[in-house]
């Protein structure tokens, strides 16, 4: 199931101005792994995804997606954002675009999917995240949940090898929370890369191959669930990490 | 937030119900609402007569000027001179100069016909429905450049039609041709004006900050001088580039500039995380602007780029300083004529009307515009 290394950090250093938000970043993630990371606030996990799909930049090290050198100044970041999906914490849809054509936009105009393909493959899409009655929708007729699959959908319509998460639920109302969390758990069983960075711990126990702990710009655990979950064995960072998210 | 936006401008019921909690028949109803909110209290029932008297005093005006004492033809001056009202039989006379200007007499369908055609032109594009699909794209397109063609071959000529000069294109064909050309022309230059102003590239986003900085601090009337006398003294001699193409260069020019910071101001509401779902998705910079971030860019800014249109609609009467007859300009010719002497009043009402009538429906379409655009995204930022 878990083959190749597919992403690569090597001592990956990023500060914003002074302020220093990643330091001396190494991370492994192998072809199939899901791996959730989570910290406090600030702990720049969120910065850590971006950099996998090019949208932030770093100062410092190396990040390697699929082989290929990341660096957005350079150019590569482009070629490797079709591989990588991302979902964000507002969503982040097309306002002025039906459900349907969010899905169909990017296979169109970034894989040149003649229309009937492309919206074919939405529709297939959208029905894995049980949305598919909605495509001719717009997004602020749906629910935030309801369009959060959408986001889902959208991005696994381009086919993508690594799929990324920013915080996916913790916009919604925790009514919806639920409904995310379960097309990500379908999705988890496709054999997708993902890399989720959530505080839904049930989630990160049910589906994560590792668990990644960021705490100032750092990684300070990084260990399979059963370990990251087990009193005896968890670090004292860990324990306390937990019992702030759970009080 | 997308999903914590809530509707804006919800309707807050202005007329309050009958304070008597039972159906009353239309007439005491109307009563009853007239009372209620005409006569609601000393101050109101002040303002209620004192507006019926002003509208009574000018409708009586108007009326008087317009219909009782107006004179049709074949009154003569003297004859309308004495009734004191409108003098329609000067404008009988004269609404085909007012209309058409100095283009030969004879021909005048041919300028009627070319306005009918570009009318039809931009009334079949403000249809939402012809833009639909791409096949429709291609035939508006299609359509537009035929279309187009035909309007230039009925004015100045050729297939059999006798050549006229563009120097006596005048009046209203002028003054439309002039208007749709430069908003469409604008419209594009603007965008790429403004999408420059916010380039990452240095050197395009300053070449757009100064032309816009320069084009807005000089005035629209300076820089018709400018194409009109100084663009002869640069180009070659044997290059003669008619009055009518650098008026509408300069018009072009003008404009952009003012639209350009307009869509800037839409550009700039975009959050930012539209660009990183386009980037996300791998969308170059291209396919982003043009298929998500101008589309929403450019619904907000629908106001205040009709607002800039209804002005360069009007504002096309400056030609007149570079010696065009627009609308305007043909309205002062007939009221020169010294059979007619004295008269201009009715020359500029009918002149006025058309403006109005041209501005209000710009107004008009752009509320429903938004309207429409309103409602389909409902709840969405």
């Amino acid at each position: 199931m878990v083959g190749q290394p597919l992403i690569r950090f090597r001592n990956v250093n990023k500060w914003y101005g002074s302020l220093h938000v990643l330091r001396d970043i190494d991370l492994t993630v192998r072809d199939g792994e899901r791996v959730v990371i989570c910290g406090p606030s600030g702990s720049g996990k969120s910065t850590a995804i971006y950099l996998i799909n090019g949208l932030q930049d770093y100062q410092q090290g190396e990040v390697e997606v699929a082989g290929i050198r990341l660096r957005e100044a350079d150019g590569t970041a482009h070629d490797i954002r079709r591989h990588v999906g991302m979902v964000f914490q507002q969503f982040n849809l097309f306002p002025h675009l039906s459900v349907l054509e969010n899905c169909c936009l990017a296979p169109r105009k970034v894989l040149g999917l003649p229309r009937q393909e492309a919206e074919a493959r939405a529709m297939e899409e959208l029905a894995r995240v049980r949305i598919a009655d909605q495509a001719q929708k717009y997004p602020g007729q749906l629910s935030g949940g309801q369009q959060q699959r959408v986001a889902i959908a959208r991005s696994l319509c381009m086919h993508p090898r690594i799929m990324l998460f920013d915080e996916p639920t913790s916009a919604l109302d925790p009514e919806m929370v639920g409904e995310v969390l379960e097309a990500m758990r379908d999705l988890a069983r496709r054999g997708v890369t993902m890399i989720c960075v959530t505080h839904e711990m049930g989630f990160a126990r049910a589906v994560a191959d590792r668990i990644v702990l960021m705490e100032a710009g750092r990684i300070v655990e990084d260990a399979p669930p059963a370990r990251f979950f087990d009193p005896s064995q968890q670090s004292p960072r860990v324990r306390a990490f937990l019992e702030n998210i759970l009080a | 937030m997308l999903s914590d936006t809530q509707p804006q401008g919800q309707p807050h019921g202005s007329s309050r119900p009958p304070p008597v909690g039972q159906v009353h028949p239309p007439l005491r109803r109307a009563l009853l609402w007239i009372w209620t909110n005409l006569f609601g209290s000393v101050w109101n029932s002040v303002l209620t007569l004192v507006v019926l008297w002003l509208l009574f005093v000018i409708g009586r005006g108007m009326l008087g000027w317009l219909v009782l004492d107006a004179r049709t033809a074949p009154a003569t001056l003297r004859e309308c001179i004495d009734a004191g009202g409108a003098c329609w039989a000067f404008l009988q006379d004269k609404w085909r100069l007012i209309l058409f200007g100095t283009y030969p007499h004879e021909q005048h369908w041919r300028p009627a016909l070319a306005l009918a055609l570009f009318a039809s032109l931009v009334i079949a594009s403000c249809v939402p429905a012809s833009w639909a699909t791409v096949e429709r794209r291609r035939w508006m397109f299609g359509i537009w450049l035929l279309g187009m063609g035909g309007v230039i071959v009925l004015m100045s000529g050729g297939f059999g039609l006798p050549e006229v000069p563009v120097r006596l294109w005048s009046g209203l064909p002028l003054t439309v041709l002039l208007a749709v050309v430069g908003m469409v022309s604008c419209f594009f230059l603007a965008i790429l004006l403004a999408l420059g102003r916010r380039s990452s590239m240095p050197v395009v986003r300053w070449l757009c900050i100064v032309y816009i900085e320069v084009i807005r601090g000089v005035p629209l009337i300076s820089l018709l001088f400018m194409a009109n006398i100084m663009t002869p003294l640069i180009l070659p001699a044997d290059v003669v580039v008619p009055n009518l193409v650098r008026a509408q260069i300069a018009f072009i020019m003008f404009f952009a500039a003012y639209l350009a910071e307009v869509i800037r101001g839409g550009l700039q509401a975009i959050p930012a995380s539209q660009y990183a779902a386009c980037k996300a998705l791998g969308m170059g910079y291209w396919t982003s602007m043009i298929f998500v971030i101008l589309p929403q860019a450019l619904r907000i800014v629908i106001p205040s780029m009709v607002n800039l249109f209804i002005a360069m609609f009007k504002d096309t009467s400056l030609v007149i300083v570079i010696s065009m007859l627009d609308l305007l300009g043909t309205a002062n010719a007939a009221k020169a004529d010294p059979a007619w002497m004295g008269l201009f009043m009715e020359a500029y009402f009918f002149i006025a009307v058309i403006y109005v009538l041209v501005c209000a429906s710009m107004s008009w379409y752009s509320r429903w515009t938004e309207r429409r655009i309103g409602s389909r995204q409902s709840r969405s930022a």
